[in-house]
């Protein structure tokens, strides 16, 4: 960076993510306090609600699930100085596929229907991000301004479809019909029981973990040991100079959003297929835009975006039990999400430059 | 569709732009300057919320006025800090101010009102009253002439009127004095303005706070005189229909005048029915919803004259030594 210096790379990967995310955490304090709650007494009610039982580490881990799989998302596109802030609308229409393949096939068991159904959520989401990718690659239009516009447009599409197609006759509920009851997918504590763990069956954490932690070392070594990998990385760095080297922006830049709109897709197959069992509405729940504070917060590598998903796990969670106990709403999570998100994103500096000048100081002594 | 029903299209067609046009035009003056703000949405809605929570308190819509404006600056000097002083990512800065807005007006509103994150309904003085042009009365019953001026022009709050004398007013700014030259050179080179001796920082924080106030004035409206009272994420996406009629106005004042009338056109056409049919094909509600932003899209795809943002846009500025 330009001004303070340099910071050697494990302070900044480790330094500036943790000091920006207790930064937030500090203003989030502030904000209890000032509303007259305890803050102390809420990080323990959160503490406690995520991780003090198997049900709780259940729902922490079932939201972790979604967010892993926007923020690997939004860390590719990252990784090739893409900002899709498109998740949403990818996610959305990811449910879309999850839905047409789990209601209009008789599959007679579910492991067939999770792979029919990963395909499909991966083939909507990427032909959702494809547009956008062509767009920016092709015509010059901000990728940014059409995947934000992409998410209206596909809450409007799946509106339509879902009253219009996909309703049952005489329902009021803009919603898909039940799934069959073959493509429920097993759960956590059915997997646990295998090898005699006992675990709460109430959370909706599903086999789609273990997809979400799989996809984490698929994009890894996608990155890190691909030639296109390499040449997402390269572009990202400088595009004159991948250009140069014979990469093609164009041909980069729509890979890599048919990557990341694939992979915030995928989101679908836990939420619609794990847990809802049917499409509704707002089957995404903000998830596609909390993928963006989790690449940024796992400074776009993988391990990083895994280990940031369950914070922000446990955050939902967490938050879910404060308004359930205290007159705290769960909007607080919002707030704490803004705040990683300025932290971490926007003012990177503000928390970088005070650091390199530590390090700056000690190299002098 | 009957005269009647034409007419109250077309009045609620105003109102609803009314907030479209000023985070619009917003928009326009910071992007001018070279700061995007995707964050118009989030201010707009904190605005809202200030705005109805003061005036409830107060008694006094222009004093919820004040304060919306006032917060909503707030909130564009925060955005100014990160993409500015500390030159972070503009766009991220203005995602994180959306949560934030998102976030907080329920938390502080729940904690304020409990109400479930929304203000009381307001009444009376609490309220922005319309105001009646001269003659609106008299010239009620004159053919074509009453209509229009009695049925769509006269009877509205009075920031639907400072809305869109704000269009002349920022051509003028913009377009016809030194500080607005000045505006949209950094917008377009800033190390030539820098070398002019004239502070880009200084220049790009004075948009920015600009842009603070007419989302203020956004969300003021929305709150106090489209509705009675804030809710829950009552913005509904308006700051991002701005952030394209902006675009589809390719960054020029009058024409977001015209985008924001069609976008708030199809927003009462769309209140108003249902399914519409055009020449016997029926066209569903989802599709009038989504067609800001399927023509924002086309725009900026360039297939019908291509929007071409500032040249110095989203990139901080950093001084030469």
């Amino acid at each position: 960076m330009s001004a303070g210096g340099r910071i050697p790379n494990w302070a900044d990967v480790t330094l500036v993510p943790l000091v920006s995310v207790v930064l937030a955490f500090i203003l989030s304090g502030i904000l209890i306090w000032a509303i007259g709650e305890s803050p102390w007494a809420a990080v323990k009610l959160m503490v406690e609600g995520a991780f003090g039982s198997s049900y709780g580490w259940g729902y922490t881990l079932y939201y972790a699930t979604n967010f892993i799989f926007t923020g690997l998302a939004v860390a590719v596109a990252f990784q090739a100085r893409l900002f899709n802030i498109g998740g949403e609308g990818q996610a959305l229409l990811g449910g879309l596929g999850v839905a047409l393949v789990c209601l209009y096939i008789p599959w007679p068991h579910w492991s067939l229907a999770l792979l029919a159904a990963c395909a499909g959520a991966a083939a909507f989401g990427a032909l959702w991000a494809l547009i956008p990718g062509y767009l920016q690659a092709r015509r010059g239009s901000h990728i940014v301004i059409t995947t934000i516009m992409f998410n209206f447009i596909a809450a409007s599409l799946l509106g339509y479809v879902l009253v219009n197609v996909l309703r049952p006759q005489g329902s009021q509920d803009p919603s898909s019909p039940r799934f069959a009851a073959e493509v429920a997918l097993p759960k956590l504590h059915e997997m646990l029981a295998l090898v005699g763990i006992p675990f709460s069956r109430v959370p909706p954490v599903n086999i789609s973990l273990l997809i979400a932690v799989g996809m984490c070392f698929a994009v890894w070594f996608l990155l890190w040991r691909t030639r296109l990998g390499y040449q997402i990385r390269a572009f990202g760095e400088s595009e004159p100079a991948a250009e140069y080297a014979g990469i093609s922006p164009a041909r980069i830049t729509i890979y890599v959003m048919l990557i990341s709109g694939a992979l915030a897709g995928l989101m679908a197959v836990n939420s619609v297929m794990g847990e809802q069992q049917r499409l509704v509405l707002n089957a995404v729940e903000g998830a596609g835009f909390i993928g963006i504070a989790v690449a940024l917060m796992g400074r776009n590598h993988p391990f990083g975006v895994f280990l940031a998903a369950i914070l922000f796990g446990f955050l939902y969670q967490g938050g879910a039990e404060l308004a359930l106990w205290t007159s705290i709403p769960r909007e607080l999570i919002v707030v704490i999400q803004a705040l990683v998100i300025l932290f971490t994103g926007a003012l990177d500096n503000m928390v970088r430059i005070p650091i390199a000048r530590l390090f700056a100081l000690r190299g002098a002594r | 569709m009957d005269i009647a029903t034409f007419v109250q299209v077309l009045d609620s067609t105003l109102r609803l732009a009314t907030p479209l046009l000023f985070a619009c035009l917003a928009g326009l003056i910071s992007e001018r300057a070279g700061v995007f703000d995707i964050g118009l949405e989030g201010k707009m809605l904190v605005a809202a919320f200030m705005a109805a929570a003061i005036a409830f308190v107060s008694g006094n819509v222009w004093i919820g006025v004040a304060a919306a404006v006032g917060v909503s600056v707030l909130m564009s000097l925060v955005h100014g800090v990160a993409a500015i002083t500390f030159r972070g990512n503009q766009l991220i800065s203005g995602v994180a101010i959306n949560f934030l807005a998102a976030g907080i007006t329920v938390v502080i509103a729940q904690n304020w009102f409990r109400q479930g994150g929304r203000t009381p309904s307001l009444s009376g003085e609490a309220r922005m009253a319309p105001i009646d042009l001269p003659f609106a009365a008299a010239l009620r019953d004159v053919p074509v002439i009453g209509p229009v001026y009695h049925g769509i022009l006269s009877g509205h709050a009075p920031l639907v009127y400072v809305a869109f004398l704000c269009v002349p007013a920022t051509w003028y700014l913009l377009f016809r004095t030194r500080f607005g030259l000045r505006l949209r050179a950094v917008g377009e080179n800033p190390a030539a303005v820098d070398t002019a001796g004239v502070s880009v920082i200084g220049l790009r924080f004075a948009a920015v706070a600009l842009c603070g106030v007419l989302c203020g004035l956004a969300g003021a409206y929305l709150s106090t005189g489209l509705s009675a009272g804030f809710v829950k994420d009552m913005t509904a996406g308006r700051g991002f229909i701005a952030l394209a009629a902006m675009i589809f106005a390719k960054w020029r004042p009058w024409q977001a005048m015209g985008a924001v009338l069609l976008f708030g056109l199809l927003e009462a056409v769309a209140n108003r029915f249902q399914n519409i049919d055009i020449f016997g094909v029926a066209v569903p509600v989802q599709a009038m919803q989504a067609l800001p932003y399927i023509l924002t899209v086309v725009i900026l795809a360039g297939f019908v004259g291509k929007a071409i943002p500032p040249r110095a846009g989203g990139a901080a500025y950093v001084k030469e030594h």
